[in-house]
This record gives structure tokens, sequence and C-alpha cells, in this order.
């Protein structure tokens, strides 16, 4: 009945939280973080209620159960990252701006939502825009931290830059076709010079926001100076969501060049993974280490992009889930110890297993998870990805890739190897972490060690994906 | 549900034994009892299967279990078991018990020790009974990754290093077999239809030629580096090496068998015209294998890098004999793998028995150690002449049945290739009676030794299993032979068509 459910009700519990937020004493701010979280869980179940799709606005607007699903998966990944943020949420420092970081979060989730359902590109744009402005106000939210407000004028910088680039793109397939709705954009595409550049302003406005090589200089800085639970937001929704509606217009409004964007594809796609993959070889900070990762990992991402086919589209949102469960995990644990002991080196997480073995065992475990090693949910999601580009016969980027993954491992055995294998003096102390961030982690593993073995999953997103033939 | 199902469950729950258990001996018990009933459930399956066959059963594979998994893209959940495959599933229970046995001294962390090792245990036993593509991969991965952990945490010398050589490499050949395999359920419709990673549906359909030569070299080096083909066999002597006790056993016993039978099973079962065209690169790799892993052990002086590059030696044995292409020598590769793999559990065994009393594995420092540990002494000389060959044990009956299999093919090359490969034997006789002589005969070198003792009662029960399985198969050859040219039918019968007629 509501077609519009999703965006509504993540507006209806923004507004509930602002009014709870005035009649709060400002030292007593902490105590919305439980209804926020059992809102947005309230949120997350009623999402997955069956809904109609619809459209509303005169098609600016579309509701599909394509669309619905992936929000439901973006809910999933924002509730859990309000579960992990508690015990940091917590801390003295921010004890006053405690319901500004749930409510710019919801705003920015409100922003994809409306992305992923937009049917015109104007209304993509508006999301895009929502989505945008609030993460970089969440990214300078310790402000008083050099690095966080650095990090949040930095994306802010490269977001309006990105977004004026594909606004331009976009008012050039406007000077050439006469229409920003999708379903009469489609047709008129016909690969003239002006919608190739326009595309290409389209792409590098897209790029930005997916971070691929060579438009992702902002992400590691970004990564490393946000907080952590903001990082794991950019790395995991915020990438994720942009992918969905990436894909989405390259099948629904590009088709007809899909000879010309694989051809960009593949060469972007090399590009990111092998950039992502050596430069995160390098890196000692494991934020940084993590949004080098997280470059590659997209990269794997457009593997599935470049399939074309139905099956493609389905391993990309597949992809994305499995990705979500696994980044998710490995930010928690890194979010909570840089709580805890302020620690953020590979170094310091020499012998940890000695001393938090749980907290080890999950970080190893998202690892493996990102790493594509079996049983867990990276192993099926990197193989139906490799599927995807095999499909097309695409079998020398898969190699590409698949040497890729190997120099991946590498670098995720190195932490693997700082945490199970090394010994040090002086080890990150043991401390027993809050209920919440229990919860969150154990959210995490329960999904990564699933959404593998229960084939349902991926029949259920082939079964609402498309794809070009 | 089949008797097969029983290899994956058993070691899920003995793995969840061990993370319940309290304390260290009721983690080593657990896992005794969970791999004693995985020992149990190979011996029961090698009975029921003779009997199936007695009973005139000729299906090509037995005691099948077929789920449908992922349904869109055609993945199976399926089981099931030849001849080759049963004779395998029996070396890894016997070798996997043993192994427990071997590592009963195991102070640090033990329950995460046991949890790896299972888990490794069911990544080989789950890629033995698969007959569907990507369970095969992802049991093969599952198999690799607990080496990591295990030899970097438990291991010894440069353990850090040769942990991360081993698993890159490892890694490294898994991804070419990952492309080898979607390149092959790619193919697997050339008249549309239904694409599917279903092993013995493949093998029934051809592979247009050109495909077969594109992907064979991939599938052959991506299991090879596990099979320590030559050169892609560097990590074998640094991982063996630095490996605790059990996990060298496991792995030169056990893992690298992976590799021989998947390039067996996989790369030239499905793929045979290619075999048949490519094959004889290989060959000189394998040939050049043999000859230079038995020289290497010769030069060695560390107990462990002699075993390791012997390893290399018999293992390249294995992928020389499969590339023979004929019935009698396939056989003895198959042989040839599970009498290495018995043979070379036990060294391994001793090797860390002798270590944890003298404190050292070069061979210089020892001396007359027969005098002050008879037991492990004698179990090492029998192991020794296992494997250079003497007649009674099981290493004599397979090197017997690779050198005539090869031997019948006619032509120049694959004599002068047999002829090479042969002269192996007796660089093996010299490092296995130079060790067996200055290490324990003569004059005992540091008096430290006069007090060490003999084989507590755990390392007998190890000891006595290998050298059992030696000497069964030694003595009783003939049932093993059967049941493995059983399994041979179907690939002899698809390579014999697809041979050129040159040989």
């Amino acid at each position: 009945m509501l077609i519009m459910r999703h965006e509504l009700l993540l507006i209806v519990i923004t507004v509930i939280l602002l009014i709870v937020e005035i009649f709060l004493p400002n030292t007593q701010k902490h105590k919305i973080i439980l209804p926020a979280i059992l809102l947005m869980a309230g949120v997350t179940i009623l999402g997955f209620f069956p809904g109609t799709p619809g459209v509303l606005f005169g098609g600016m607007y579309q509701s599909t159960q394509l669309s619905m699903m992936l929000k439901n998966i973006l809910n999933i990944g924002v509730l859990i990252i309000f579960i992990q943020s508690a015990d940091w949420l917590k801390q003295e420092q921010n004890k006053e701006k405690i319901s500004e970081f749930f409510l710019l979060m919801l705003s920015t989730l409100i922003g994809m939502n409306y992305m992923i359902s937009s049917g015109d590109f104007l209304m993509f744009y508006i999301g895009l825009e929502l989505a945008t402005i609030p993460a970089a106000a969440l990214a300078a939210y310790e402000r008083m931290k050099e690095k966080s407000a650095e990090a949040g004028v930095k994306l802010i910088f490269t977001s309006a830059l990105s977004s004026g680039i594909l606004l331009y793109g976009l008012s050039m397939i406007y000077g050439t076709t006469g229409t920003m709705y999708f379903a009469d954009v489609a047709p008129l595409i016909t690969g003239a010079p002006l919608q190739v550049l326009a595309f290409i302003f389209f792409f590098a406005g897209m790029a930005f926001k997916i971070s691929l090589v060579p438009f992702h200089l902002w992400t590691a800085d970004v990564y490393e100076g946000a907080p952590v639970n903001v990082a794991s937001f950019l790395s995991v929704i915020s990438k994720g969501a942009a992918v969905f509606i990436f894909t989405i217009i390259l099948y629904t409004v590009f088709f007809k060049i899909a000879v010309m964007w694989s051809e960009l594809l593949y060469g972007i796609t090399i590009l990111t993974i092998t950039v992502g993959n050596l430069f995160a070889m390098r890196q000692q900070n494991l934020k940084r280490f993590l949004a080098f990762s997280s470059i590659a990992q997209a990269g794997f991402i457009l593997l599935g992009i470049i399939g074309q086919s139905q099956v493609g589209m389905t391993t990309v949102i597949y992809f994305a889930l499995v990705y979500i469960f696994s980044n998710l995990g490995a930010f928690g644990v890194v979010g909570i110890i840089s709580n805890r002991t302020g620690k953020e080196n590979i170094n310091d997480y020499d012998g940890l297993y000695r001393t938090n073995p749980n907290l080890s065992l999950v970080m190893m475990l998202a690892l493996f998870s990102l790493a594509g090693i079996p049983p867990l949910a990276g192993f099926f999601g990197k193989f139906f990805l490799f599927t995807a580009a095999a499909k097309q016969g695409y079998y020398i980027l898969v190699l590409i890739a698949l040497i890729n993954t190997i120099i991946s491992l590498y670098y995720y055995l190195l932490v693997i190897k700082a945490m199970l294998l090394n010994s040090s003096d002086r080890p990150i102390e043991k401390f027993k972490s809050d209920t919440y961030t229990r919860i969150g982690l154990l959210m995490c593993v329960a999904g990564m060690v699933i959404i593998g073995f229960a084939s349902s999953i991926y029949e259920m997103v082939f079964n609402l994906s498309f794809g070009l033939y | 549900m089949s008797i097969l199902t029983l290899f994956i469950i058993i070691p899920v729950l003995t793995i969840i034994g061990i993370l319940f258990s309290k304390s260290h001996m009721q983690v080593k018990w657990v896992a005794v009892v969970g791999m004693g009933l995985q020992l149990l459930s190979a011996i029961t399956l090698i009975l029921l299967y003779l009997a199936e066959r007695r009973a005139g059963n000729m299906a090509e594979v037995l005691f099948v279990q077929d789920n449908v998994w992922y349904e869109t893209l055609n993945i199976h959940f399926f089981l099931g078991v030849d001849g080759v495959s049963v004779a395998m599933i029996g070396l890894t229970a016997l070798v996997v018990f043993a192994g427990i046995f071997a590592s009963w001294d195991i102070v640090d962390l033990p329950r995460e020790f046991f949890t790896s090792l299972i888990l490794l245990a069911s990544g080989v036993f789950g890629f033995f009974i698969s007959l569907d593509l990507f369970t095969m991969f992802l049991f093969y991965e599952l198999a690799v990754i607990p080496m990591y952990l295990l030899i970097g945490i438990w291991g010894s010398g440069p353990r850090h290093y040769s942990a991360m050589k081993l698993t890159l490499m490892l890694m490294g050949g898994s991804a070419f077999i990952l492309l080898g395999i979607i390149g092959i359920y790619f193919n697997s419709a050339p008249g549309g239809g239904q694409l599917t990673f279903d092993l013995i549906k493949i093998s029934k359909l051809s592979i247009p030629l050109n495909v077969q030569l594109f992907l064979f070299p991939f599938l052959f080096i991506g299991f090879g580096v596990l099979g320590a083909l030559f050169p892609f066999h560097t990590w074998s002597p640094d991982g063996h090496a630095s490996a605790p006790t059990a996990v060298s056993m496991l792995h030169a016993g056990v893992l690298m068998k992976l590799g021989g039978y998947g390039c067996y099973r996989v790369a030239v079962f499905l793929l045979p015209q290619a075999a048949h065209q490519l094959g004889w690169i290989f060959l000189i790799l394998a040939t050049i294998g043999v000859i230079y892993g038995a020289l290497g052990a010769v030069w060695q002086k560390d107990l462990k890098y002699i075993n390791a590059y012997s390893s290399v030696s018999h293992c390249a044995l294995v992928l020389f004999a499969i590339l023979m292409f004929n019935q009698t020598a396939m056989n003895g590769a198959i042989m040839q793998m599970i009498s290495h793999g018995i043979m070379t559990a036990l060294f391994f065994a001793l090797i860390g028995m002798i270590y944890g009393r003298t404190h050292t594995r070069f061979i210089n420092e020892m001396g007359g150690l027969m005098k002050v540990m008879p037991f492990l002494g004698v179990a090492y000389v029998i192991a020794g002449l296992a494997s250079l060959g003497l007649p009674g044990f099981s290493g004599f009956v397979a090197e017997m049945t690779i050198f005539v299999g090869s031997f019948q093919n006619v032509d120049t090359f694959h004599r002068v290739a047999t002829i090479i490969a042969a002269s192996s034997i007796v660089v093996t006789a010299v490092y296995v009676l130079r060790v067996v002589g200055t290490l324990l005969l003569g004059k005992i070198k540091n008096e430290d030794y006069e007090t060490i003792t003999d084989a507590k009662w755990y390392d007998k029960i190890s000891v006595v299993a290998l050298i059992f399985g030696i000497t069964l198969i030694g003595m009783a050859p003939l049932w093993l032979s059967d049941m493995i040219t059983g399994g041979l039918g179907p690939i002899m019968h698809k390579l014999l068509a697809a041979s050129p007629g040159l040989n």
C-alpha cells in the first residue's frame, strides 16, 4: 500500500529521535542510543514485509522488488553500524552530540534510499546529494581532532567536485535527449560523441563515490581521519548504495552503449584491483589498510558489473551483501580496539590472540572472508563474481583478478600474522567489550558463516535481478 | 544419506567437541575419539566398497549422494567414490589418526592446534569424496588455509617465512585451478542447455580441443604446485622443515596427494586430448623433479629437509606415472601416492620423535641412537627400507608397477625418461642408507643421549599404525591394486579414445 514505505519509516524515526533529543538534558544524551538502535531494528524488520511495487511523482520515484531488497540490505548494514558505534558514542568527548550521529546517518540513508528508487536523473541527483553532505559532516564528527576535521573537508570538496562533474554529464544527457527519465532516456542513447562524453562524466562522478582508481585519492585520507565507525559506514554502506544504483543505471539506461562502457570498465577494473592491492600492502595504519583493501574489493565488484548478465547483477548484489558483513566485522574490531586503547597500527596487534582471543577470531574470520577463503561467505561471493566475468569470456581479466586475490591474501595474512603468530612485549591488554559491540560482531560473524551456505539468499537475489540479455 | 556424509559430519562434530572441551587432556581425547571414528568409517567404507564390487555393482561411482545447492548455477553437493578415492580416504584416515597421537606433546594452545588440524583433515576428506568441481575446489582451499596457522604458530625455524611462502604458492596454484574450473564449467554444455560442475557428466562429453589446450596447463600446474611439480616445489622443503610433526605428516602424507589426485581426476580425466598433446612438457618437468628431489636429499644434513626433498622426488614420480597414460603406470601412480603417504608420514613422525629427544635434526650431531631407543630406531630402518623400495613393503609394489608400466611405452622419449627416473632408486638408496648409518649405528656421539628414553605409548600407537599400513600393502597388494584398477576404468577408456594414435 505504502509505496514509499522504506523512506517514510526512516523519516518517521528520524523525527521521533529529533523530538526525543529535544527533551533529553545534556547530561543524559546517551539514553538515546538504545531507542535509536531499537527503532532502526524495527525499521529493518518492517522493511522485510512484502511491499507493493509502484511508481510515484510521474515516474520520478519507482519502487520495485529489487529496490526494496537493496534498501533492506542497506538497513541491515546501518543497523550493525549503530550497534557497533554504541561503545564509541558513550565516550566522554562525544557525549553532547550522540543524537547528531544517528540523525546524520539516518539522513544519508534516506538519501541513498531515494537514490536507489530513482526513476529519473533529477531524483537520482537529489538522493545522491542527500547521501553525501551529511556523510561529510559525519567524517568531521570528532571536530576537535585535526585529522577528523581534515577528513570532513576533504570529503566535502571531493564530493562537490564529483557531483559537479556528474551534474555536467547529466546536463549533456538532457541536452541530447530532452528528458531526464530513465525510461525515456534509454532508447535515445545512440552512442553519439556528446553522449559518450556525458557518460564519461557520469562515470567519473560515480567512480569518485565508489572510489575507483584513478578517482580514489581521497579515500585513504578520509578513512584515516574519520572516526572508525564513520569510515566503516563510508566504505560499506555509502559504497554499496553507489554500486547498486550505478549497476542499475548502466543496465537500464546505458545498455545500448554496453560495448563501450564494458571496455572502459575493463581497464578501470584492472587498475582498481591492482592499485588498491599494491597500496594496501604498504599500509601500517589499519584504517588506511582497510581503505585500500576496500578499493580493491570495489574493483572486484566491477567484475560482476562487466558480466552484463542477470548473473552479473546477482553477483554484484550478493557480493555487496557479503562485503557488508565481512568489512563491518573487520571495522568493528578495529573500532573497539581503537576506542579502548587508541591503537590503530598493525604492529600494535602483535600477540592480540593471547590477550583477546575472541576479537582476534572475529577479525581473522572477517579478513578470511574478505580474502575469499572457504567456507566463509566471501569465497562464494568472489567465486560467483569470477563466474559472471568469465561468462562474458573475460578470461584474462579473471586471471588478473585471481592473481590479485593472492596479493590480497598476502596482506590480509599480515594482519593475521600479527594477531596470531607474532608475540609482543606490550600486547594490547585484555579488555571486556560491551554488549553492544558483542552483538554487532556476532551479527557480522553469523552473516559471514551463513550467507555462503544458504543458497536461497543467492536464489532470491537472482530472481529479482535483471541483465542486459 | 550415504555413508560418505559421515566423513564431513564427524570432523565438524569433533571440532565442536574440541571447542567445548575444558582441559588439554579432554581436547586430545575428543580428537582421538573423533579421528578414531573417522578411521573406523574409512575401514567400513573400504569393506563396503569391496563387498559392493564383489556383488557385481559396476556403477562408475558408488555411495552417491546428490543434493542441489545453488540451483541457478547448477552447483550440487555431489558425493561419490570409486576405487581410487576409497583408497585415498583410507590413507587420509590412517595418517590423520596417527598424526593426532604424534602431536600428543603439544603444549601451546592445544585447542587451536587440534581444531586447525581437523579442519585441514576435513578439507582433505571433502576433496576426495566430492564429484562436483565447485565443492571440490571449496574443500581444496579449506585444506590449504589452516596450514598457515599450523606452521606459523606451532612451527620451528623460519616458520613465519615458510608459512607465508607455502600459503601464497599453494593459493597461487588454486587461483590457476579456479580459472580452469570456470573454463570447464562454461564449456560443459556444448550443445546448449544447463551448464554443470558435475565431474561425471563433464567426463562424458568432449570439450573442444582449443579450449582443452588453453585450460590444461592451468589445471595441471595449479594442482601440480601442491603435487610438488618442478619448478613449483620450492614451498615444500621450507614448509616441511618448519612445520610441527603432525603437520608435516599430514602435509607430505596427504595434502600433497591432493595435487596428484587433482592432476589425475580433473586435468587428465576431463581434458584427455590436451593431456596427450601437452603431456610431454610436464613429463620432462616431472622427470627432472624425480632426479632433482633425490639428489637434493643427498645433499641435505637436516633430517626434515632430507625427507622433504625425498617427498619431492616421490611425488614427482606420481605425476610422472600419471603422464604415462597407461593402465599399469596409472595404477602405480595411485599405489605410489598411498605408499608414499603412509611412508613419509611415518618418517616425519619418527623425525619429530627423535627431535623431541635429541633437540637436533642435524644428522652429523647424532649417532648410535639405536642403542638408546631401539623401538624408534627399528621403525626408522623399516621406513627407510620401504622408501628405497625393498620388496615386502609398499614402496616396492608401487615403484615396480610404475616402471613396468612406463616401460610399456615403446617410443624413445618415454623410454629415456623412464630410465632416468628409474635411476632415482639408486640415489634414494644412497641417502636412506647414509642417514640410517650415521644416525642409528656407530658410537653415541653425545653423552647427553645416554639418558634419553625410547618411544612413549602414544608414539608407539602412531608408529605401529603406520608400519601396519606399509606392510599390509607390501605383503598383500592385490586387493588394493584391483580396487584401484576398477576405478581407473573410465579414465583409461577416455584416454584411449583421445589418443592420437601415435604412441
